[in-house]
C-alpha cells in the first residue's frame, strides 16, 4: 500500500484549493491532490472579473454588493455567508494584488473594473415620480465593481496563487486522481487516489480534507465547462450518505458559443454587447426593462428560450446574437462610461473572445455578430458548508469532522438560486481562505485518528470490476443519453413530467453503467477507465439534480418549472438538501434560509425584505 | 461536435502509438474518420478513442485553448489540439504524435516534470517584501503593459518543445521558463529581477537560445516568445531592467 500522511490535504488545484493550501501551508503540513496539473484547472478559463466593491472608479459599497448578491441568488441566499464574501472580498482583491495578480489599471494606477450583469448601486437620480423609461425612474443603476485583467481574470488567478504555492514550497501530488473518502464514525480520515501514471492506489491520511473539486456542468450536453469538471468531491461525498444542497439550481450562461457551449464573457454585455433576435430587435428591453442585457444570467438565458419559442432566433433556428461591435455599442450608447467607442478599444478589452469567435465560429466580432445560446455553466449547489467550510450532514448543521468544502463544489450558500457574474471568483478565494485557515486549526487541536484496515479495498473492487468485464458498449453511449435527457428535460425550463422522464431515464442509465467494462485493461495512464469512474459521478449527480427538481414545485432563480411559473415563499423559502437513500433512490429535507434581522423603530425586521425580484 | 451544416469530410488520421506495457518502441496506427470541417482535432482524437479504439490515451481538458491540456505535434507542427479545426488542415491526412524533448510515458502523454521543473527554476512568482499598503499597489498602465504579454502563457510547453536547442541539450531552461521570468523582471512591482536574470545567465540559460522563432510560431496564445528573449538578453547585457512600455505597448494594453 502506498501511504501518506498529511496534517492537512487538499483536493483539487482550483482557486479554492490553492487558496486553502497557501493558508493550510504556512500553519501545517499541507498536501494537494489534482487530477490535473494545477494549472489546467477550470478557474483558468473564468473570463470577465472578480467582483469587490473598492469603489476604484465610482462610488461603491460592500453593502451594495451583498444586497446585489442576495436578490440576484432570488432571496435563496444564506444572508450572513453574502456578508462575509462581500467584505472580505476587498481584502482578498488588495491580497492577490499584493501576490503580484496583474489586474488591469486605471489611469492613476488602481486596480481597474468594469460593470456585470446584476452588480447595481442605488442610482444618485432616482425619483420615484419619474416617468417610466426615463433614467430617473430607475432605483438602481449598473455600477462598475468587476476587478479584472482583459477577458482573462480566471488565468491570472490561478497563475498567481500558483506561483505562490510554489514560493511557499506547498507539496503537490500532480495527475493523482481522488476515488473514495476514507471516513470512519462519520469522520474524514482521509481519501484514496489513484496515480494517473502508474494505475496504483494511494492511501493520504489527513487530519482535515477539503474537497475543492469544482462543478459538474459535464452533466449537460451544451456546457462551458471542461471535461475534467465530473463532480467527484460531492459524487463521492453523496455515496458516503452526505447530503447535496439545492442541487436543483443549475445555471445555464445566456452567452455560450453556439453548439460548442464555450462561454463568452458577461464582460462583452458590461463593456456595452447587446443582444438581438432574428428581427433585430434588442430583445432584453422586454424582459428586464431597467438593466436590459445586464440583467442577472438566468433571467438572459430564459429570455432567449422565450424568443427562440415564439420563432424569434436567427432565421427561426435554436440562437440569438451577442453584438460587441464598436458601433453597435455606440448606436445604443451603452459603453461603460456612456462616451463612444472604437474596434481597438473593444480588442483591448476583449481579446480572448475576440479570438475565441475567431476559431471556433469563424466570425470576426469586430465586423459581424456572434452566435450564442444558453450554456450550462454553474452549480449553485454542492456540499453544504458553514461559513468555516466545514461539511454539514443534515438540516440541523451536524459537522462532519474533518471533511472541509469551498468553491463550486460546495454550497454555503452564497450564490442562492442564481448565482451573480464574478461570484464565483470571489467565492474561492474568500471561502477557500476561510477554509484553508479553518481545516489547519482542526489540524492542530486534534491528533491523528487510525484508519480501518485496506482503506483502499472498495476502489479496488470497483476497478477490478470495471477492468474484467467485457466492454458491453461504449461508455460514452451513456453518457451522451444522460447529457441529452440532462439538457432536454432538466435544463432552463422544467416541468413535472420532463423531470419525470429524466428521472427514470437516469435510474435506465445507471444500471446500464452498472453492467460496463473498459477496452483498456492496462496500468499506466488509463484515461478510459478514469473517464468511466467520472461518468459514474456524474450519474449520481444527475439523480441528485433531478431528486431536487422534481421535489421543488415553485420557480425561483435558475429553477424554472413550468408547471409552477411563481415564486412560493410560504413553501419553498428555503434549502433542500438530497440524500442517498438506497440504490436509485433519494429522499428530499430542507434547511431554513439564513436571514439577518435588524432593529427598526423598536421592531425586529428583516435586513433584506423579500421582494419580487425585477430587472 | 460542429458548428456549420457543411458535409463531413474522410480523413485518415494516423497517431504514433505507444504502450510501455506491451510495446518496445513507438509505432503508428492509423483511424479512417467523418470529420466537420468545424471539428477541432481534438474531436477527432476523442472520436477515435471514444468510438474505435478506447485505448487511445491523450490529455485534455477545457478544449478551448486555456489550460493548455493537449499541446502535441499536429502534421509535424506542436500545437493544442483543440485550436486547429478540420477546416484548416491540408490534404486528407492529419498525423499526431508527442511533443520532442520530453519523455513519452504513453500515447500522446509526456512527463511534463522536467518542463515544470525547468519553469519552476526561475522563481516565477513575485518577490516583494517591503511592507504592502492597505490597498493595491500602484502601477501604471504603462508599466502594466510592459509584461503584458508574458502574462499570457498557460504552460502548455508548445514552445520549449519546438525549440531545436532544448531538442539537443534539455538541461537548457527553455522558452517558457524565460517567458515566465520575463513576466516577473519587468513588473514594476518585483524586487528580484537581479535573481532571475542572474539565474538566466548560467549556460543553461536564456543564452543557448538561437532564435529560431520556432517557440513563436507555436505559441497558442500568441506571445512574442523570441522578442521576449532578447528583452531578457538585453538586459543582462546592458544591466538595465525597463520597466516601462513604450507608447505603441501603452496603448496597446491601456483600457481607459
Amino acid at each position: 500500500m502506498n501511504y501518506h500522511r498529511f496534517d492537512s490535504l487538499i483536493v483539487g488545484a482550483g482557486g479554492a484549493g490553492l487558496m486553502a493550501a497557501l493558508e493550510s501551508s504556512k500553519r501545517v503540513g499541507t498536501a494537494v491532490v489534482s487530477k490535473l496539473y494545477p494549472t489546467r484547472s477550470h478557474t483558468g478559463a473564468a473570463q470577465g472579473g472578480i467582483a469587490a466593491a473598492l469603489a476604484n472608479l465610482e462610488a461603491d459599497s460592500w453593502e451594495n454588493h451583498a444586497y446585489d448578491t442576495i436578490k440576484g441568488g432570488d432571496f435563496l441566499v444564506d444572508q450572513t455567508a453574502a456578508e462575509v464574501l462581500c467584505k472580505e472580498a476587498v481584502d482578498c482583491i488588495y491580497g492577490l494584488e499584493h501576490m503580484g495578480l496583474p489586474f488591469d489599471r486605471t489611469a492613476d494606477g488602481r486596480i481597474s473594473q468594469r460593470r456585470f450583469g446584476g452588480h447595481t448601486k442605488p442610482n444618485p437620480k432616482y425619483d420615484p415620480a419619474a416617468p417610466a423609461g426615463t433614467d430617473a425612474a430607475k432605483p438602481r443603476v449598473p455600477v462598475m465593481r468587476a476587478c479584472h485583467s482583459a477577458d482573462r481574470t480566471g488565468h491570472m488567478i490561478l497563475q498567481t496563487l500558483y506561483q505562490q504555492c510554489i514560493k511557499q514550497g506547498v507539496t503537490f501530488f500532480d495527475e493523482f486522481h481522488m476515488l473514495d473518502l476514507v471516513m470512519v464514525d462519520g469522520e474524514c480520515r482521509g481519501i484514496v487516489a489513484i496515480e494517473i501514471a502508474t494505475g496504483q492506489l494511494h492511501t493520504f491520511h489527513a487530519k482535515s480534507v477539503l474537497l475543492a473539486t469544482g462543478g459538474f456542468g459535464r452533466m449537460f450536453k451544451v456546457s462551458s465547462n471542461a471535461y475534467a469538471l465530473t463532480g467527484d468531491g460531492p459524487a463521492i461525498a453523496y455515496r458516503h450518505g452526505l447530503p447535496l444542497q439545492d442541487m436543483e439550481f443549475f445555471q445555464f450562461h445566456p452567452t455560450g458559443i453556439y453548439r460548442l457551449g464555450i462561454l463568452l464573457s458577461e464582460a462583452c454585455r458590461g463593456d456595452g454587447g447587446i443582444m438581438f433576435n432574428g428581427k433585430g430587435e434588442r430583445f432584453m428591453e422586454k424582459y428586464a426593462p431597467n438593466l436590459k442585457d445586464l440583467a442577472s444570467r438566468d433571467v438572459c438565458s430564459r429570455s432567449i428560450y422565450q424568443e427562440v419559442r415564439a420563432g424569434n432566433g436567427i432565421d427561426g433556428k435554436d440562437y440569438v446574437y451577442l453584438d460587441i461591435r464598436a458601433e453597435t455599442i455606440n448606436k445604443y450608447g451603452t459603453s461603460p462610461t456612456g462616451q463612444k467607442v472604437d474596434s481597438a478599444w473593444v480588442e483591448r478589452r476583449l481579446p480572448d473572445i475576440i479570438e475565441f469567435a475567431r476559431t471556433y465560429l469563424g466570425v470576426d466580432p469586430i465586423k459581424e455578430p456572434m452566435p450564442i445560446q444558453p450554456t450550462a455553466h454553474y452549480a449553485m449547489g454542492g456540499l453544504p458548508t458553514n461559513l468555516e467550510g466545514q461539511l454539514l450532514r443534515d438540516a440541523a448543521g451536524t459537522v462532519v469532522p474533518g471533511l472541509y468544502s469551498a468553491g463550486e463544489s460546495a454550497c454555503v450558500s452564497v450564490h442562492g438560486a442564481n448565482r451573480l457574474g464574478t461570484n464565483s471568483l470571489v467565492d474561492l478565494v474568500v471561502y477557500g481562505r476561510r477554509a484553508g485557515r479553518a481545516m489547519a486549526r482542526y489540524a492542530q487541536e486534534v491528533e491523528f485518528k487510525p484508519l480501518p484496515p485496506n482503506p483502499e479495498a472498495p476502489t479496488k473492487a470497483a476497478i477490478d470490476a470495471l477492468l474484467s468485464r467485457p466492454r458491453t458498449e461504449p461508455w460514452v453511449k451513456i453518457r451522451d443519453e444522460m447529457q441529452r435527457t440532462m439538457m432536454d428535460d432538466c435544463g432552463v425550463y422544467r416541468t413535472g413530467e420532463s423531470l419525470t422522464r429524466a428521472r427514470d431515464t437516469i435510474v435506465e442509465l445507471k444500471e446500464r453503467y452498472k453492467t460496463l467494462g473498459v477496452q483498456d485493461k492496462g496500468s499506466v495512464f488509463n484515461t478510459g477507465l478514469l473517464e468511466v469512474l467520472e461518468l459514474g459521478c456524474l450519474l449520481d449527480l444527475a439523480e441528485a439534480t433531478v431528486a431536487g427538481a422534481l421535489a421543488r414545485t415553485e420557480s425561483r432563480g435558475a429553477h424554472s418549472r413550468e408547471d409552477f411559473p411563481d415564486r412560493d415563499d410560504a413553501r419553498f423559502f428555503k434549502h433542500s438538501l438530497i440524500y442517498s437513500s438506497g440504490e436509485n433512490q433519494t429522499s428530499v429535507d430542507y434547511k431554513d434560509v439564513d436571514v439577518i434581522y435588524v432593529e427598526k423603530n423598536g421592531e425586529r425586521v428583516p435586513k433584506y425584505p423579500l421582494e419580487i425580484r425585477k430587472y | 461536435m460542429s458548428t456549420s451544416d457543411s458535409a463531413t469530410r474522410k480523413l485518415t488520421v494516423k497517431i504514433k502509438r505507444y504502450n510501455p506495457e506491451q510495446d518496445d518502441a513507438p509505432h503508428w496506427e492509423q483511424y479512417e474518420i467523418e470529420a466537420h470541417p468545424m471539428d477541432r482535432v481534438l474531436d477527432v482524437l476523442l472520436n477515435v478513442k471514444w468510438y474505435q479504439d478506447e485505448t487511445l490515451n491523450l490529455r485534455r481538458s477545457c478544449a478551448h485553448g486555456v489550460c493548455g491540456s493537449d499541446a502535441m505535434r499536429i502534421n509535424g507542427v506542436n500545437a493544442l489540439a483543440c485550436k486547429i479545426l478540420v477546416k484548416n488542415l491540408k490534404g486528407d491526412t492529419l498525423t499526431v504524435e508527442p511533443m520532442l524533448g520530453l519523455p513519452v510515458i504513453k500515447d500522446l502523454i509526456v512527463d511534463m516534470k522536467p518542463f515544470f521543473d525547468h519553469y519552476k527554476s526561475v522563481m516565477p512568482y513575485l518577490v516583494n517584501d517591503d511592507p504592502a499598503p492597505t490597498t493595491e499597489r500602484l502601477q501604471s498602465p504603462s508599466q502594466r503593459a510592459r509584461y503584458d504579454d508574458s502574462t499570457k502563457c498557460i504552460l502548455c510547453a508548445c514552445c520549449t518543445t519546438s525549440c531545436p536547442p532544448f531538442w539537443g541539450d534539455q538541461k537548457y531552461v527553455g522558452p517558457a521558463a524565460i517567458v515566465n521570468a520575463h513576466r516577473f523582471i519587468f513588473d514594476s512591482r518585483d524586487r528580484a529581477a537581479a535573481d532571475r536574470l542572474e539565474i538566466l545567465n548560467d549556460t543553461e540559460g536564456v543564452w543557448r537560445c538561437r532564435t529560431v522563432f520556432n517557440c513563436t510560431s507555436a505559441c497558442p496564445r500568441d506571445i512574442k516568445i523570441t522578442q521576449r528573449i532578447q528583452e531578457v538578453k538585453r538586459a543582462l547585457l546592458t544591466g538595465n531592467v525597463d520597466v516601462e512600455a513604450d507608447s505603441t505597448e501603452t496603448l496597446e494594453a491601456a483600457t481607459h
